[in-house]
């Protein structure tokens, strides 16, 4: 959630990657993300539960940032550019099995990395995420109306939601670390450009 | 794989992953109950051999979880906690720690089993009966329930008179054979052997004995006022006493 968010990037060197719609839809995406994991936190880990306390309220809050957190990218159906990005995380083309396959032997050179606009490791983190979330959706649910369910299914939605939870808490902090070490496609999430070198090293299929 | 169109054709994978983690969702939810039952008694002896206390923080993993519905809770110790018992007494009286450490104490060792569903098994709780500190104050013959106030100065409880009067309700000043420390709702908490644990108040500050039960405070927000383990609030539990 930068300030700089709408400056207009260097017109001369950079490459268009990312619409605004699609920004917003990242940026409110993760801020509702963050909220839910901050929350979850709150009620979770004993020392924070002690520090912060007001349980009902925080209930409230995470209960809400989950419910509001697919609405994001439904909204974000409407823009052109996204639907298309959809598709382009959705194919996986032979390249991709070869990035995959790089990936599992540690191999770090980009001519063994092929990949288009996305390579297969975002790809499958983005089908996973949007899985997970709709599993801590759906869980979530069955915890919040109570009585709609038998009880068993409370609890088993809670053992379901409390591990999940976990794992992608896991797999949130990959993802924020490799944004963290490369601040090319962080200045791609935030301004919308990329340079054209970062474009042709990391995404040598991508046809923009 | 020479121009865009190559990056649309492909095959749907990002699809089956997505309906695959839904899948692998409902089947979790479906074999929770045989998941979870293996998943406790592996890390019930995980943490018990676990000298970094990780474990604690994994779900189901360490047994109590500390909740707190006041945005903070002052710190009471032996000079300056007080344990008031008034309302429909002949005898209103508080009580400092000293005076309830003097008197007779009871210990037993039973499950203890949150409504939101973690248990800890043999949990050895020591303390007054409460039945001990209401026939002290004399009840009088109106009396139908008794109401418990906290000095986190939000939380309340309550039980009807017959239910006080059971030996299993203890106001308790030890738990696992330890002085109740201020997370665990010290030095002095109540405790409901037969109960789901939100009966079993924490930071007790106040007895009242009353006409009418009055609902708690989790009780206002939907549970059950009579709350039997395995008996109340739809669930089916093992009863702890």
């Amino acid at each position: 959630m930068s300030l700089r968010a709408d400056t207009p990037a260097p017109a001369t060197t950079g490459i268009r990657r990312f619409s605004r719609a699609e920004r917003w839809v990242h940026r409110t995406t993760a801020a509702l993300m963050g909220i839910c994991v901050l929350t979850a936190a709150c009620l979770y880990v004993p020392q924070l539960a002690e520090l912060v306390g007001r349980r009902e309220l925080v209930v409230r809050v995470h209960e809400w940032a989950g419910l509001a957190l697919p609405v994001p990218v439904l909204a974000g159906l409407v823009s052109r550019a996204f639907r298309s990005d959809l598709r382009f995380l959705n194919r996986f083309g032979p390249h991709d099995r070869r990035w995959l396959r790089a990936a599992l032997h540690r191999d770090k050179r980009p001519a063994s990395r092929p990949a288009g606009k996305f390579n297969a490791g975002q790809k499958i983190y983005a089908a996973w995420i949007a899985g997970a979330t709709l599993v801590m959706l759906g869980t979530g649910l069955l915890m919040w109306f109570t009585h709609l369910t038998p009880l068993q299914w409370r609890t088993s939605a809670t053992f379901v939601h409390d591990w999940l939870a976990l794992t992608i808490g896991i797999v949130l902090a990959g993802h924020i670390g490799m944004a963290l070490g490369d601040p090319e496609a962080r200045r791609g999430m935030r301004t919308g450009s990329v340079s054209r070198e970062w474009a042709e090293r990391e995404h040598p299929l991508w046809r923009p | 794989m020479n121009d865009e169109s190559a990056e649309e054709r492909g095959k749907p994978i990002g699809r089956r992953v997505l309906l695959g983690t839904l899948g692998l969702g409902a089947l979790g939810v479906v074999t929770a109950p045989t998941l979870q039952r293996g998943l406790e008694s592996f890390l019930a002896s995980a943490a018990d051999t676990d000298p970094t206390g990780l474990t604690e923080l994994l779900p189901n993993g360490g047994g109590f979880r500390y909740y707190s519905v006041a945005s903070s809770v002052p710190h009471k110790n032996a000079t300056s906690y007080r344990l008031k018992i008034d309302g429909l007494v002949d005898r209103p009286r508080t009580y400092t720690l000293a005076d309830l450490r003097a008197l007779p104490q009871t210990r037993m060792v039973r499950d203890v089993q949150c409504v939101t569903g973690w248990r800890v098994p043999d949990t050895p709780f020591e303390g007054v009966r409460l039945s001990r500190l209401l026939d002290a104050a004399g009840v009088r013959q109106e009396a139908g329930a008794v109401r418990f106030t906290c000095f986190d100065g939000t939380y309340t409880e309550s039980l009807t008179l017959d239910q006080a009067r059971r030996s299993d309700v203890l106001v308790a000043l030890r738990m696992q054979d330890k002085n109740i420390g201020h997370s665990h709702g010290g030095p002095v908490r109540l405790y409901v052997a037969p109960m789901y644990f939100y009966k079993s108040a924490k930071w007790l500050s106040g007895i009242t004995v009353t006409e009418d039960v009055r609902p708690g405070y989790w009780e206002e927000r939907g549970y059950d006022v009579d709350a039997w383990v395995g008996r109340s609030n739809g669930r089916d539990d093992e009863p702890t006493s």
